[in-house]
């Protein structure tokens, strides 16, 4: 799960992470007047949205009056903001953090994400900061530095001095760094993160250490044991297929084909993708139903698969093993007769009670075109969709 | 004929009370799987479709000999279980249960880390299974057992569903498989790519190996670098997720390219490089493995 920078930061302020005083704007009126208690000689506003790359798109600018605050406010809040991580229709602005402008002397990276060839988590620092750190990874990886978190112990503090000594730190920067990376990995396992990301890390003149931006991943896994942190959810960021899919415990990604797809298992989800594409089609989405799957969830599966405008055709792939042909037969008989089926339909039924399963549908008298395999269901779906379109 | 399990596997079954711990202890008891004991803390003195329930593993352990554990608790509680199994000296434990959380594992893989005498299967996986004919056998997990023939060929994965496929493909066939290890798809796992062909290039009964794995991580990755070094068997490989866009996670927690890392072509490439067959084509893994078998 993500959230806003706003949220990531009053969350790590609490585990003592220094991190820029500023308020949370929902208006341009809200935005002066932040500004004013703010009482900074220069405030930044940025758009609070779930992706990076903000300032080159026009969401993080520099007011130094509430009128400007306001201004800016008022421009930022509900614009289609482009990012390269957003894609080409971008996120819209829903609220913006006014927050007191840092005179900068150093730009440096931390970051903290779970390395899966060891099993721990690792924190990474770099003098780079502000860059694409993959870029920095990819062109010079002897300017990142690494330090392997024991699950058991935590960071210790000779972990951090090393790191802060690689970062050139010292003096009164020196202690603030350590404090902040100790503090931060201590935030990281308490709150079970999936990446802790400060991108930049900032040095003030005054030698004080701050998180200028800060990006937190929650491990959806560990959400049942961080009820505060689940309400931080803003679901107006996230895909509303993708949403619908979740509460009926389907595991749906939205992509950009024609052929829609319904599969138990996700690596066989990912094989039916990828065996539409051999044969020249392109997928419309990642479903898994999942192993449990009810009759009522195959229906808002098809419901959801049908929702998107693009599908041509949709494709039913289905190794019984826990999940029951049957139960999915009887699904996909219940929707297309409750939402009609406004599209060819390819089924292929294998596993546990495929027998009854294959009677459902061919009792049902729904028009469908039946394959024996995965490799004949994806050709017959590709050409049924218009081909290699 | 089989790595890990067979036939004198004495299995218990960590949370037999719940419904897929009951449900999937009938399942494995028809397929001969012989499983001695069940746990659920507070049901001790229970039976569940015959099999005795104690209350720790340490006791069911000392009454039954049993060596393998499988664990269907749910996963707030799974990282205790399979801790449990670990300290009553369970020597392969089998970890069914589906999202753990990731530092649990991270702790828990920490603390078994310099424990060589105890093995991880999953979790979030479909288990182990070596058949031994027709519907019968030792099957650890939820896999359905039908689709399994006694054979030669080893096969590790890390999807369920996707197993399946390829094992239908082996029976259809008649090649049939020695043991079939479903890894699972979590980012902090036991049993790995590596371990499992390292152990099938070590039974002789095992003549061929097919290994299925998807993107995210590097477990193929090292596998090929073992397969270039030491293989001497047929491998066959299929990599799910060619098409999956960068930073979407694939179902599987562990499936998600992420920082450019991870990607099918990457796999691919390094598995061919080390003389592994890789199909593009999920359907065709059975007839290339024969095609290597000659």
């Amino acid at each position: 799960m993500k959230i806003h920078e706003y949220q990531a930061k009053e969350v790590l302020a609490r585990f003592g992470v220094a991190v820029p005083e500023g308020r949370l704007a929902l208006t341009a009126e809200e935005a002066a007047a932040a500004f004013a208690e703010l009482g900074a000689p220069v405030c930044a506003i940025k758009a609070q949205i779930h992706a990076g790359g903000r300032g080159k798109g026009g969401g993080i600018k520099l007011a130094k009056t509430a009128d400007e605050a306001r201004n800016y406010t008022a421009a930022m809040l509900g614009m289609s903001l482009v990012t390269h991580q957003t894609g080409p229709e971008g996120k819209v602005v829903q609220r913006v953090w006014v927050e007191k402008g840092s005179a900068i002397a150093r730009e440096l990276y931390v970051a903290i994400t779970v390395d899966r060839a060891q099993g721990k988590p690792v924190m990474m620092a770099s003098q780079e900061g502000g860059m694409d750190i993959e870029e920095v990874a990819a062109n010079t990886p002897e300017k990142i530095f690494k330090e392997t978190i024991e699950p058991g112990l935590g960071m210790q503090g000779y972990q951090a001095r090393k790191l802060a000594f690689h970062l050139g730190l010292t003096g009164k920067g020196f202690k603030a760094g350590v404090k902040f990376m100790i503090a931060l990995a201590r935030a990281f396992g308490e709150l079970d993160c999936s990446l802790a990301e400060i991108n930049p890390l900032v040095v003030t003149e005054d030698g004080d250490v701050v998180a200028l931006d800060a990006k937190i991943n929650f491990d959806d896994n560990a959400l049942f044991r961080h009820r505060d942190i689940e309400e931080l959810r803003d679901l107006t960021e996230e895909d509303e297929k993708e949403t619908e899919a979740a509460k009926h415990e389907l595991n749906y990604i939205a992509l950009d084909g024609t052929i829609g797809c319904m599969v138990n298992g996700a690596g066989l989800a990912m094989a039916s993708m990828d065996i539409i594409k051999l044969h020249g089609g392109e997928p419309a989405n990642f479903l898994d139903v999942g192993g449990s799957v009810t009759k009522d969830g195959v229906v808002a599966a098809f419901k959801i698969l049908l929702s998107d405008a693009n599908v041509k055709a949709i494709m039913v792939d289905i190794f019984g093993g826990i999940a029951k042909c049957d139960v999915i037969a009887q699904g996909v008989v219940d929707a297309a007769q409750e939402v009609g089926l406004a599209v060819p339909l390819v089924v292929r039924l294998e596993g546990t009670n495929v027998d009854r399963g294959r009677e459902i549908l061919a009792e049902s008298g729904i028009a469908l075109k039946s394959a024996s395999s995965l490799d004949e269901a994806a050709k017959l779906a590709v050409t049924v969709a218009g081909g290699g379109a | 004929m089989s790595i890990l399990v067979g036939a004198d596997s004495k299995i218990l079954v960590q949370g037999i009370t719940g419904s897929h711990g009951s449900f999937h202890t009938i399942q494995m008891l028809e397929y001969g799987t012989q499983v001695v004991a069940g746990v659920t803390p507070g049901k001790g003195g229970q039976d569940v479709h015959g099999v005795p329930v104690f209350n720790t593993v340490a006791e069911a352990v000392t009454e039954t000999g049993a060596n393998v554990s499988v664990i269907y608790v749910p996963a707030a509680f799974c990282a205790d279980a399979i801790l449990e199994a670990a300290d009553a000296g369970v020597a392969l434990i089998v970890t069914i249960t589906e999202g753990i959380p990731v530092m649990d594992m991270a702790r828990v893989m920490d603390h078994l880390g310099g424990n060589d005498a105890v093995r991880l299967i999953g979790p979030n996986c479909p288990g182990i299974i070596t058949p031994t004919g027709e519907n019968q056998g030792c099957k650890i997990g939820i896999m359905p057992g039908y689709i399994h023939k006694p054979g030669r060929v080893g096969v590790i994965s890390r999807s369920g569903t996707l197993t399946y496929e390829a094992v239908w493909q082996l029976s259809e066939l008649g090649l049939g498989q020695s043991t079939c290890i479903g890894m699972g798809g979590d980012p902090i796992h036991g049993i790995d790519h590596t371990e499992a062909v390292e152990l099938f290039e070590a039974d002789p009964e095992t003549e061929g190996i097919v290994m299925i794995g998807e993107i995210g991580g590097s477990d193929e990755e090292d596998a090929a670098a073992w397969i270039k070094e030491h293989g001497t068997k047929p491998v066959v490989g299929f990599i799910a997720g060619i098409t999956a866009p960068p930073g979407k996670r694939m179902g599987h927690a562990g499936a998600i390219i992420a920082g450019g890392k991870g990607t099918a072509t990457e796999k691919i490439a390094a598995l061919e490089d080390a003389g592994v067959r890789i199909t593009r084509n999920p359907s065709e893994i059975g007839k290339m493995m024969r095609e290597a078998l000659g």
